[in-house]
């Protein structure tokens, strides 16, 4: 029980970090924002998706852009977990008779609840622009699960850089990576499009059977294999970053 | 008395390098032990292995009679450690930082504890400010009353009055020392000799990773030699008629009109080195007693040795 309570205890600690750092969520929101604005007002018009006319493009990006919205955040998780190495707290609560697991599922716990408040006030954003669901509550129960999967694979992704990196500039470096696969992803554009070594990467890549999951959910289609791919890909990407991060924290 | 403390042949590499070589030390409850020494000795790695956050290759540490490595939860209940950044969180008030350790350590009353504790530490006033706002000693104030979250015996303090104004570093002394009376042990790291002077029952010297000495502040500077009586004279003529009058002493000579006589028992040699001279009236100009600083003994001991 003091293994939970103390998680907790951890993660309330992050969550007054957030609150009180209000521009880190201006940050985090503010760039997913633009770009959805930039996408539906600016290039939407020039994008031509079969299927999808230019009045329901924010339906087609919007998936993309909660996915964006998780991997900025991911930033300050990886920010906040190396300032707690360098600055000698992980050794303070090390030093306590605590679970050890408790640390850092503490910062796992804040880092989703963070990214799922940023990833819900860009959802509004959408809605307010034109976004709109034929889906059901089923369907939405299950976007929204796998948009916390993918936060929670992301958050643990973080782990292991942030707790590697030796200044603060590099812990949150590794988020650009994710940034990348978005955009090498079907998130803004089809894959169809892309040059054919590229597509081929960006068919089978995590984010793209992510996206089409929660696309295909919000839009009420048949979701396909992409469901279980995507599943697939966030318990892998969470057990192999977990064991990681777990690792090197022991000697960090 | 069993020692509370007991580091038992602890060694340590990083890479190829050793950091710490056999080092070996035992600290009696009750007790405030200093482990001196200069930046990069191998100071803070030691803590890390005594606190359990660091494997040592080889050796162990008894704390209570338990080892740390085994029984590192029940260790854990006795201790603290504050490390060397004083880490408290600067984004949280001074007593939001002592509620979140209170809760961590699960004790009866985080909210109650945390005010008397600020009470103690004088941070009432400061207690809804941002630890980021706070001044170095404030923090370091903070830091420690964290430490006493959970009332443990043994407090791990890393060098704690690094980087404090001289005024600061008095009054966490004082309240090392109040710590002391109430029964707590302490061990500390610092690298200001005056401090382990000031505070120490006992010292240890580490030295590129080894106890180079041990002992208490004054027996560390036994070692660096007695007292010594200077005289300072008006002419040359007058030095090398004393030194004849004084050749049962040691003499050290400074320059043409001055020496260094050592007092082999204090007072009393001062008074038969004065006397012999007056009696062949021979005045010196100047004179006075001084003591051997821990300076000494730490130049003493680690000649040779990179600082």
């Amino acid at each position: 029980m003091t293994f939970i309570t103390d998680t907790f205890t951890l993660a309330g600690r992050l969550i007054k970090h957030n609150l009180r750092s209000l521009d880190t969520i201006i940050t985090v929101i503010l760039m997913p924002i633009m770009l959805l604005l930039l996408m539906v007002y600016l290039f939407g018009g020039s994008i031509e998706i079969p299927g999808v006319s230019h009045a329901e493009y924010v339906n087609y990006v919007l998936p993309g852009i909660l996915l964006m919205t998780i991997a900025t955040g991911s930033a300050y998780t990886a920010l906040r977990i190396n300032t707690d190495k360098l600055s000698g707290m992980f050794d303070r609560f090390k030093s306590l008779p605590i679970s050890k697991s408790a640390v850092l599922n503490g910062q796992a716990v804040a880092s989703v609840i963070f990214m799922m408040t940023s990833t819900l006030i860009v959802l509004l954003v959408g809605f307010l622009i034109g976004f709109r669901s034929q889906a059901n509550f089923a369907e939405w129960g299950l976007a929204i699960l796998i948009l916390m999967g993918f936060a929670l694979a992301i958050t643990w992704l973080s782990v292991p850089f942030a707790l590697a990196a030796k200044s603060v500039d590099g812990a949150s470096a590794f988020s650009y990576l994710v940034l990348i696969l978005l955009f090498i992803s079907s998130a803004f554009v089809p894959v169809t499009g892309m040059p054919k070594v590229i597509q081929v990467f960006a068919e089978n890549q995590p984010v793209t059977h992510i996206i089409q999951a929660i696309r295909q959910l919000l839009t009420a289609q048949p979701i396909g294999n992409h469901g279980w791919i995507a599943l697939a890909w966030i318990v892998a990407i969470t057990l192999i970053s977990y064991l990681l991060g777990t690792r090197i924290y022991r000697h960090v | 008395m069993t020692p509370i403390i007991e580091v038992k042949n602890i060694k340590k590499r990083f890479k190829k390098q050793l950091v710490l070589d056999s080092v070996s030390i035992e600290v009696q409850p009750g007790s405030i032990y200093a482990l001196l020494g200069a930046n990069g000795a191998g100071k803070s790695t030691l803590l890390k292995i005594i606190t359990g956050l660091l494997d040592s290759d080889q050796g162990n540490v008894l704390v209570n009679n338990l080892t740390v490595t085994k029984d590192l939860h029940q260790v854990q209940q006795l201790f603290s450690f504050s490390a060397q950044t004083s880490s408290v969180d600067d984004i949280l008030t001074g007593y939001e930082n002592l509620v979140l350790i209170a809760k961590l350590r699960h004790v009866a009353h985080p909210k109650q504890l945390a005010l008397d504790l600020l009470a103690q530490f004088k941070l009432t006033d400061a207690a809804k400010k941002r630890v980021a706002d706070y001044s170095g000693g404030m923090r370091r104030r903070l830091d420690l009353a964290m430490s006493l979250v959970g009332n443990p015996e043994i407090l791990f303090l890393d060098e704690p009055t690094t980087g404090l104004d001289p005024s600061s570093r008095n009054d966490l002394w004082q309240t090392i020392r109040e710590l002391k009376s109430q029964g707590k042990t302490i061990f500390l790291t610092t690298q200001y000799l005056e401090e382990a002077d000031q505070l120490a029952d006992k010292i240890g010297f580490l030295g590129e990773g080894k106890i180079i000495a041990t002992g208490t502040p004054s027996e560390m500077k036994h070692l660096a030699g007695s007292e010594k009586l200077q005289l300072i004279f008006l002419t040359s003529e007058q030095l090398a008629q004393a030194q004849t009058l004084l050749t049962d002493f040691k003499v050290q000579l400074i320059d043409e009109v001055s020496i260094n006589v050592e007092l082999p028992d204090s007072m009393q040699s001062v008074l038969k080195i004065l006397h012999l001279l007056s009696t062949n009236e021979i005045e010196p100009n100047t004179f006075q007693v001084t003591s051997p600083t821990l300076d000494d003994v730490f130049l003493k001991l680690t000649k040779g040795a990179s600082l």
